[in-house]
């Protein structure tokens, strides 16, 4: 090379943060590097974070936009605790993530934007590139505004349109710095602005005009290399847990045969499983964007009676609003999946941040006796196998089921060794035809009522939200029927733990810790563990995939461990149910902060419970 | 030797739809009335029995479903029509209706109603309009006229009615047509006609609650006075009623007046004609509004119908435009597509 041959440093892993104006397009950034940092075959882990405004005023402490990434040469569960890299492309996104970076990080500066009505915007008082603010920070000033308008000199786009293509020149510095291939970038710019053929050149032109400054520029001395990670054969694609959902129901209609019905209305952070299988229409897949939550569920509803594999995806405010007609399909024994991507609560709270204080409203937020299966998903993989499995638990035992995400593991993504469609598990689903000995509630074994789709000759029945007669289905307001009912409904869920994998302790059996969690907690939890038991401290852990009914084996485990700890983003509600389930004495860690947990927090909390004395 | 019946060819009859279940109604409710044209007209549709389905929500009329020997969802207060479009553009081969009554369309379902129509899903819509709330024993509901004392109105209700014809309309329903429990030929009529119409179909059927609000249209239903107050439309025929049909509508720009044809000074060529098909919606509202005018007679029949494509068709037409022009989904490509990296 040149005689600006720089420095190369191996590192292990390496978090980074761009953050910068909601219209600054942050999540493009991260969402490019990401991908090609799966291409070159890092096992990452990515945390995007937005405001819920879609273009707030520029400058503005509430309008910043950030997207962390994680990655690494060995197998990693989280998007890192701090970066170890801030890009911050203003005042008021320096001001905003200054906070969460480790001491010593890599800041890189658009000081361009660092001027008066800026600083004023984000409520500095004095500039801190100049006040030393940011010393201890191995900080380096770029003028990328300029430098991307001098890029763009001789380009026919708008101040406005050449400003806007900046990020491009971040995210060139970064594939630099990080040592990556700009191809893969290249590639999908080609594909999205073929038709801009300006606006495309423009982004091509900045893209490596911001790579080449990393080599050119004497401000920077060291690039760093992170090595491919050691991830099991296979072929691998970055994927986030909506698209993972998505896709996992387009596998559960192949699965079982039953053509796809969504019924949803958009809502964040859920509206992604709408927009994939929007364009999935060559599967067979019918979406309906209904005029309300209400509609969305009722539509699936209709569907389900039709003999369809029925959806209905929401967060939090739309589930409060589906509550009735989920009753329907519990009292109908209806098979019917219910979506919830879990965000801050209550009413309209955190729209776009993550929290788990769902559970207790799906497990029991339903007028009467009306229980239903709860699972959830714990990684953005993980969405996609657990969409499966809502889907094949809904249609073998006639029931609605709830299936939990979160905004975090939504949003964010990661590497996926593919499966093959011969390595998933074919369900089958029989509609009952016999109409000899037919009634509309005569259940088999697990004790499941026949499905029946209209349309079938000679069985003909009414089905509704008033109290059935057993077996018959007719109208019944019998009291000792509607008893046997509603315990048969009962019975009826709690079947299915003999449907579902047995908790796995990762760990001792027996000991002075266990920590249980459940959903997109447990790269955090996991790491936390794994963490701690390196350094010789015993320490056990249980994630939970399925919330009701719960694995057999679990009253078991829990009576092994003198201390239970049940970290979640919510005010304890796992916790909570784990004293009742079990009569167990519960420690419960939580947080509300629209974040996710940092691994380094729950170690805190493990060596505090066991004394920070290796486990005695 | 086997026993061979021909079942394709039995003729169904009344009959054949009515389940085996006690109808519960009170002795003497419109319902009954309806109930029978129903199972009078469907054997008459063109349609098995096993792919006609009927979806209610909640009400008197909503158990309607019960009576009837078909597939049948009586589901929760509002929802039906919501329901009713799953079901239908999940299958789209079955005939789905829904029974439905003026509190449970026009003010808990009344989102569903008014997007249905708009849709044009293809849905037979009954509105069973007693102007009262039967099932809760007897409050005003969104079809009472103001003034109306009930339970929960002492002094009078301080509400405006809903003119259902006029919010199907304005919700764009393709067909909107109006009957009398009392009129049991008619009512046949359009219930006929509606299961002939692609794409919704709204009929808004007067239904006497003799138990919390008897006589609401007894001038539209009692001998003498009917002839003076119902407005019989017909395709293509002129406007007329009374006795001899000696009384017209003439049409005064917009605003529709009464004329003799028996003082000489109109003839029958000053009276409007009736065109279901005419696709400017104005003269269908004039004549959906006539009802709140006690100057003017009620018309019944078909105020409006047009054809344009349902929303089950065109999901459907997509599906099929997408599949040839992408090929048959294929789960293994779609997992393996994208960006993808081979680690060996
Ligand atoms: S309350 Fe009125 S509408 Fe209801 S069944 Fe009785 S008469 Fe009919």
């Amino acid at each position: 090379m040149d005689k600006n041959k720089k420095n190369v440093q191996d590192l292990k892993d390496v978090t980074i943060r761009f953050a910068g104006d909601s219209g600054d397009g942050m999540q493009l950034t991260g969402t490019q590097f990401s991908n090609t940092t799966a291409i070159v075959g890092n096992d990452l882990n990515t945390f995007p974070d937005y405001p819920a405004e879609i273009r707030a005023p520029a400058g503005t402490l509430y309008g910043v936009s950030g997207f962390q990434l994680h990655f690494s040469s060995s197998s990693i569960h989280t998007p890192g605790d701090s970066p170890d890299i801030l890009i911050a492309m203003n005042p008021a996104a320096l001001k905003i993530n200054l906070k969460d970076v480790k001491k010593n990080a890599i800041i890189i500066i658009n000081s361009d934007s660092f001027d008066g009505k800026n600083l004023k915007t984000a409520h500095y008082d004095s500039n801190p590139l100049e006040d030393g603010s940011l010393d201890g920070y191995q900080t380096f000033k770029v003028p990328i505004t300029t430098l991307t308008a001098n890029t763009l000199k001789d380009s026919k786009l708008s101040t406005k349109e050449v400003t806007r293509s900046k990020n491009f020149f971040a995210l060139g510095l970064m594939y630099w710095m990080f040592n990556r291939p700009i191809e893969p970038t290249i590639e999908w710019l080609n594909s999205k602005f073929g038709k801009k053929p300006d606006i495309l050149d423009a982004n091509l032109k900045v893209l490596k005009a911001g790579y080449y400054f990393g080599e050119t520029a004497e401000l920077f001395t060291t690039r760093f290399s992170v090595a491919p990670a050691k991830l099991p054969k296979g072929t691998y694609k970055s994927i986030s847990g909506n698209e993972a959902t998505a896709i996992g129901l387009v596998a559960a209609s192949e699965l079982s045969g039953l053509p796809i019905f969504l019924g949803t209305y958009p809502i964040t952070p859920a509206s992604d499983i709408l927009h994939y299988l929007s364009t999935y229409k060559n599967f067979g897949v019918k979406t309906f964007q209904a005029e309300d939550e209400i509609s969305g569920v009722t539509a699936a509803i209709g569907a389900a009676y039709g003999g369809s594999l029925a959806i209905t995806t929401t967060s939090g405010p739309g589930m409060a609003l589906k509550t009735e007609a989920i009753g329907l399909a519990v009292i109908t024994e209806l098979p019917l999946v219910i979506i919830n991507v879990q965000r801050g609560g209550p009413s309209t709270g955190l729209p776009t941040k993550t929290e788990q204080s769902d559970l207790l409203q799906a497990i029991y937020g339903r007028n009467g006796e009306s229980p239903v299966c709860v699972i959830a998903a714990s990684t953005p993989v993980d969405c996609f196998y657990m969409a499966i499995e809502a889907a094949r638990l809904a249609t073998k035992f006639m029931t609605p089921v709830v299936l939990l995400t979160d905004g975090f593991i939504a949003n964010g993504s990661e590497p996926w060794r593919i499966p093959h469609v011969d390595e998933l598990n074919k369900f089958e689903v029989k509609f009952e035809t016999n109409p000899e000995g037919f009634y509309p509630y005569n259940r088999n074994d697990l004790l499941s009522r026949p499905w029946v789709k209209p349309g079938t000759p000679g069985l003909e029945h009414r089905i509704g939200g008033l109290e059935k007669a057993n077996i018959f289905g007719n109208v019944s307001y019998d009291s000792e029927n509607h008893h046997l009912m509603c315990n048969l409904r009962a019975q009826k869920i709690k079947n299915i733990q003999n449907e579902i994998p047995d908790a796995e302790v990762i760990g001792e059996h027996k000991g002075d810790l266990l920590v249980i969690g459940w959903g997109g907690t447990y790269g955090a939890i996991t790491e936390a563990v794994a963490n701690v038991r390196a350094q010789g401290v015993k320490v056990s852990q249980v994630h939970l995939k399925y919330l009701n009914p719960m694995p057999k084996n679990l009253g078991d485990i829990l009576k092994g461990f003198k201390n239970v700890l049940v970290p979640e983003l919510n005010l304890g509600q796992l916790s909570k149910i784990l004293r009742i389930e079990y009569l167990v004495k519960t420690i419960s860690y939580s947080k509300l902060k629209g974040l996710p947990f940092k691994s380094i927090e729950l170690q805190n909390k493990i060596l505090e419970i066991v004394g920070g004395g290796n486990g005695k | 030797m086997e026993n061979k019946i021909d079942v394709a060819e039995v003729k169904l009859t009344a009959k054949d739809f009515s389940s085996d279940q006690d109808v519960r109604w009170c002795p003497g409710c419109g319902d009954y009335s309806i109930l029978a044209q129903v199972q009078r007209t469907l054997p008459d549709i063109g349609k098995k029995k096993e792919d006609i389905v009927v979806v209610s929500g909640i009400g008197c009329s909503s158990r309607f479903p019960y009576y009837m020997n078909t597939y049948g969802f009586h589901s929760i207060h509002g929802r039906a029509p919501a329901i009713a479009t799953g079901l239908k553009v999940a299958r789209p081969e079955l005939s789905v209706w829904v029974a439905t009554g003026d509190g449970d369309l026009m003010s808990i379902g009344g989102n569903h109603f008014i997007h249905a129509c708009r849709k044009n899903v293809d849905l037979k819509v009954l509105l069973f309009n007693n102007r009262i709330y039967g099932l809760t024993k007897g409050q005003y509901s969104p079809t009472s006229e103001k003034g109306k004392i009930t339970k929960s109105s002492p002094y009078g209700s301080v509400d405006y009615p809903f003119n259902p014809l006029s919010l199907a309309l304005g919700s764009d329903a393709t067909f909107v047509a109006r009957s009398i429990d009392r009129e049991p030929k008619h009512l046949q009529e359009m219930i006929k006609r509606a299961a002939e119409h692609k794409g919704l179909a709204f009929i808004e059927i007067f239904q006497n609650c003799n138990i919390f609000n008897d006589g609401a249209y007894s001038h539209l239903t009692e001998k003498e006075t009917k002839m003076d107050n119902v407005l019989v439309l017909e395709h293509k025929k002129p406007m007329l009623f009374g006795k001899n049909k000696e009384k017209g509508i003439k049409f005064d720009g917009f605003t529709p007046v009464v004329i003799s044809l028996e003082d000489g000074k109109n003839s029958i060529n000053d009276v409007m004609i009736h065109d279901e098909f005419d696709s400017n919606p104005i003269r269908a509202f004039i004549l959906a509004h006539m009802t709140d005018d006690p100057a003017l007679p009620t018309p019944i029949g078909i105020f409006r119908q047009i054809l344009k494509e349902t929303y089950g068709g065109g999901v459907q037409r997509q599906i099929d435009e997408v599949t040839e022009k992408k090929g048959k989904g294929n789960l293994e490509k779609l997992l393996f597509s994208g960006n993808t990296w081979v680690v060996d």
